[in-house]
């Protein structure tokens, strides 16, 4: 166990855990932001996404000492924005996207990030930049129109 | 349309038990804060009048509605309270939606399963907006001093002669003292304001922000977490364990045994693939927990045979040809038929054990005391829970307090709650809050899974291609697929359905559209075949044999209506423009219709290979699940079903090595994602103002045939056998 300190949706949170504990655990059971949620633990659902310093990361996949050592910024689904009003949010709301709901905020953080990198995607950047993230209910085509309008908000 | 309280009562005692209106009446309950989908939120005031076990009035108009029954996804908290608005007459963005508990005196049915949870509501939620509505206007006519029939309702306002108005929120207090009327008349379908309007999921805004909705996100002061070591195989048992090395690492606080179905306790349905002796880690957080499930030194000991998938399957193939064979349903003389038959045409089809994967693994919030217990999680079966800690504890019920939390997904696997049941252990024995949190691994691995089947379809035609003789037999580990009075029962002269049962170690279960999700796909390519066979389109052959089951159907027993059959198939036909199975640009078409949960599907889906690999375009999707609620969050449900069937036809698979299972993860186990999914799907209703029926299944089942006739086509050859792509390794 060690101390470390982390930055989360703008803040510095101290924590005092095993330093191999994946960012994911200690966001959710540590520091009680519980939006990022538990999929697989191995990388490949998708459902544990944030922010790395603006880019989308599987939090499962990183230990807290190297987010701390590397004074990286994490941004959660919580501090996507302050009430919901980020375009991508905007748009899974307005395409009324979730069925359960459980895969969504790992989609609409990685959406968040797609558009960073590529403001007016094509139906196959959105594809490919949408596959790490699992959808059990099968929303895909869902989240492909919601992606679309929420490129349209933000252009 | 008249209802009586009489009337609805008989409603309800036809459906499984009475929807209790349960006027329990209390005033100036404890505020709970509560919001709603869009901006702006909704808040519920401090001082509100409860009508009914569903309805809450404050004086400024906003409204709560309990939603009765747990939601897995199917949104059911939006379209059942929906149902309760639209006869109260509210305007529904004055409603704000709370979950009910599990309340065994206020309402019933509260599980999520068989689509059924809008078909059994219908009448009943309806009713009981209907009721509340009736004692609001008679407490209005005593304060306004005019007569009943001289008033109306508008969205929440009561309208009298002349300028006398008052609102809901004025009279709420008053209307509880009004006698619960014995006749409540229902609205006429075609005054609708909610029902049949496109409504926003009311968690949206919550999903889309990180709330914490679901099991997995309940924390509470002093709680503790727990995982949970299983046997790794089926047919194998604890023997014992060392936990010396775990229970020293940080953060553990002691690792126990439980035993979760002792000798004596009688088990129901829902503790189904309950695993009997299991080790549980319990400790300060869940990441400590999992670390020291490593370090658990278990000893297994085999208490029955190793099955492994190979032989899975030459057993069923054996069993079909030499099993114990129980007749399901016989008409004329399907023997002879086949023996004068010109032709015949025989395919055998399978499908592999399937995990149920939601998202959300398996997890339960409990606190078991001597003398109560407090759950709270997700789970399809709340009131067979209490039940199953009712009789594990030997605890009045009354003591037990169960909570419905959103789920990350059903699709069955949470009508088994031995997860809830396992977790209500563990607190016991710790003495302490505790979390339980599956891992992929144990959610995977655990069992309770579709089953997997083998059938074989005999089709006998006469020299002019006309279907005269049919023959089904399936068998399944735990059970046939086979639905003995389902299409083409019903079309065909001479028809015989057969069932095998094969018994298995490996635990199966419900999984979205039991049976159907593949005997759909099975039937639905067969019938292809058979048209091809006769030298028929597809959907001309299938509409052929409608005919015969509407003007001269065989057998009484058919339980499907042929009319609505043919109807949705023509809906789908014509809205795909349908030509045939392969189109000059390269793409492929396959079509399917099929029937269950009350509710009718067809479908058209066109496919193109890119080398090898399949790739779905568009699906057109006609429905007949009578009036729709919501008909975004229908749609909704249908795309799931289709990406679902598709995904898993194409990709799934779980496969056993002397009983243990080969995939535990999303790197092993192939998840259908978002670049396979279908370009787009586009939905048509059948508007036919009939009662409401299910959509959480029906859309899935036949997509599976259309998939494989789609794929036979691009092929040029059949395909049988499930998963027609594969998983990630084989
Ligand atoms: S939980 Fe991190 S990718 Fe699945
Ligand atoms: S909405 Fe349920 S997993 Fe995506």
């Amino acid at each position: 166990m060690a101390n470390f300190s982390i930055n989360i949706n703008g803040k510095v949170h101290e924590v005092d855990v095993d330093p191999k504990m994946p960012l994911l655990w200690a966001i959710r059971d540590e520091l009680g932001y519980v939006g990022t949620k538990f999929g697989c633990g191995i990388g490949q659902c998708g459902a544990c996404t944030v922010h790395v310093d603006g880019v989308a990361m599987r939090s499962c996949q990183m230990t807290v000492e190297t987010i701390a050592e590397r004074e990286r910024a994490i941004t959660t689904i919580e501090g996507l924005s302050e009430n919901g009003e980020h375009p991508v949010q905007q748009a899974w709301l307005e395409h009324d996207v979730p069925q359960c709901g459980y895969c969504q905020a790992g989609q609409i953080m990685s959406a968040a990030s797609l558009l960073n990198n590529i403001p007016n995607p094509t139906d196959e950047d959105i594809s490919t930049g949408m596959a790490g993230n699992i959808c059990r209910c099968g929303t895909y085509t869902r989240i492909h129109a919601a992606v679309k309008t929420a490129a349209a908000k933000l252009s | 349309m008249q209802s009586t309280r009489r009337n609805f009562l008989k409603v309800s005692a036809a459906t499984g038990g009475g929807f209790l209106l349960g006027f329990s009446i209390l005033t100036s309950c404890e505020q709970k804060p509560a919001v709603v989908m869009m901006a702006p939120e909704l808040v519920m005031p401090e001082q509100f009048v409860e009508l009914n076990g569903f309805i809450k009035i404050a004086e400024n108009g906003i409204v709560t509605i309990m939603s009765p029954n747990p939601e897995i996804g199917q949104n059911v908290k939006t379209s059942m309270p929906m149902l309760i608005a639209e006869e109260l007459d509210v305007d529904w963005g004055n409603v704000i939606v709370e979950q009910g508990k599990l309340d065994t005196e206020n309402f019933t049915r509260q599980i999520a399963g068989g689509s059924q949870s809008i078909r059994h509501g219908w009448v009943p939620l309806r009713t009981t907006g209907a009721t509340a509505r009736a004692m609001l206007l008679a407490a209005a006519a005593q304060q306004l001093e005019v007569d009943v029939a001289d008033l109306r309702t508008e969205k929440g306002t009561i309208y009298g002669p002349g300028d006398k108005k008052i609102s809901y929120g004025e009279v709420a207090e008053l209307a509880t003292t009004m006698d619960v009327p014995e006749e409540v008349e229902l609205k006429d379908p075609k005054d609708f304001k909610i029902i049949g309007k496109s409504t926003k999921n009311v968690d949206a805004r919550k999903i889309a922000t990180g709330k914490p909705l679901f099991g997995i996100d309940v924390q509470r002061e002093g709680m503790l977490h727990a995982g949970i070591i299983h046997p790794p195989a089926f047919g194998m048992e604890l023997a014992s364990f060392n936990a010396d090395a775990a229970r020293a690492m940080p953060g553990i606080v002691d690792v126990v045994e439980l035993d979760c179905a002792p000798e004596g306790k009688e088990m129901q349905w829902s503790d189904g693939g309950t695993v009997r002796r299991s080790i549980a880690v319990v400790g300060k957080s869940t990441w400590q927990v999992m670390q020291a499930k490593k370090a658990v030194q278990a000893e297994w000991k085999r208490t029955s045979p190793a099955e492994s998938s190979d032989g899975h399957r030459s057993k069923l193939a054996s069993l079909l040809e030499t099993g114990k064979v129980e007749v399901a349903r016989r008409d004329g003389k399907p023997e002879a038929a086949f023996k004068e038959a010109a032709k015949i045409v025989e395919a055998t089809y399978s499908a592999p054990f399937l995990p149920h994967n939601t998202m959300e693994p398996m997890n339960f919030f409990a606190h078991v005391t001597n003398e109560k217990a407090e759950l709270h999680g997700p789970v399809q079966t709340p009131e067979f829970l209490e039940k199953s800690i009712a009789t594990l504890f030997d605890m009045d019920p009354a003591n037990i307090d169960v909570g419905m939390t959103r789920m990350g997904g059903g699709f069955g696997r949470r009508l088994y709650g031995s997860f809830a049941v396992e977790a209500a252990m563990i607190s016991k024995a710790v003495g302490a809050p505790v979390k339980l949190t599956y891992t992929r691994e144990d959610d995977m691995t655990q069992g309770t899974y579709r089953p997997d089947y083998l059938v074989t379809y005999r089709a006998g035609l006469d020299a002019d291609g006309q279907l005269v003789a049919f023959h089904v037999r399936g068998t399944g580990t735990n059970g046939s697929p086979v639905f003995a009075n389902r299409f083409p029962a019903g079309s065909v002269e001479n028809y015989l359905a057969e069932n095998i049962g094969m018994d298995s170690n490996i635990t199966t279960g419900a999984w979205r559209a039991p049976r159907s999700n593949f005997i759909a796909g099975a039937e639905q390519a067969f019938l292809d075949e058979v048209a091809e066979a006769a030298g028929k389109d597809p959907i001309a052959f299938r509409l052929e044999l409608f005919d015969r089951a509407i003007n001269n159907p065989v057998g009484e027993k058919n339980d499907y209506d042929a009319e609505r059959y043919a109807e949705v198939i023509k809906l789908a036909r014509d809205k795909a423009g349908w030509t045939g199975t392969s189109n000059n640009d390269g793409t492929h078409r396959g079509f399917a219709a099929y029937y269950c949960h009350n509710s009718y599907v067809a479908q058209v889906l066109d496919l193109t290979m890119d080398t090898d690999k399949p790739k779905v375009g568009r699906v057109c999707c006609a429905v007949d699940c009578g009036i729709v609620v919501n008909p975004e969050g229908a749609i909704n449900q249908i795309e799931g079903g289709i990406v679902d069937g598709i995904g898993h036809a194409l990709y799934g698979q779980i496969t056993f090595t002397d009983g243990k299972p080969d995939q535990e993860n999303f790197n092993t186990y192939r998840l259908i994602r978002h670049p396979e999914a279908p370009t787009s799907i586009d939905v048509h209703f059948v508007d036919n103002g009939i009662k409401p029926t299910g959509l959480g299944e029906p859309s899935l089942p036949p997509v599976i045939g259309a998939l494989a006739n789609a794929l036979s086509s691009a092929k040029g050859e059949r395909v049988y056998d499930q998963p027609f792509v594969g998983g990630l390794r084989g």
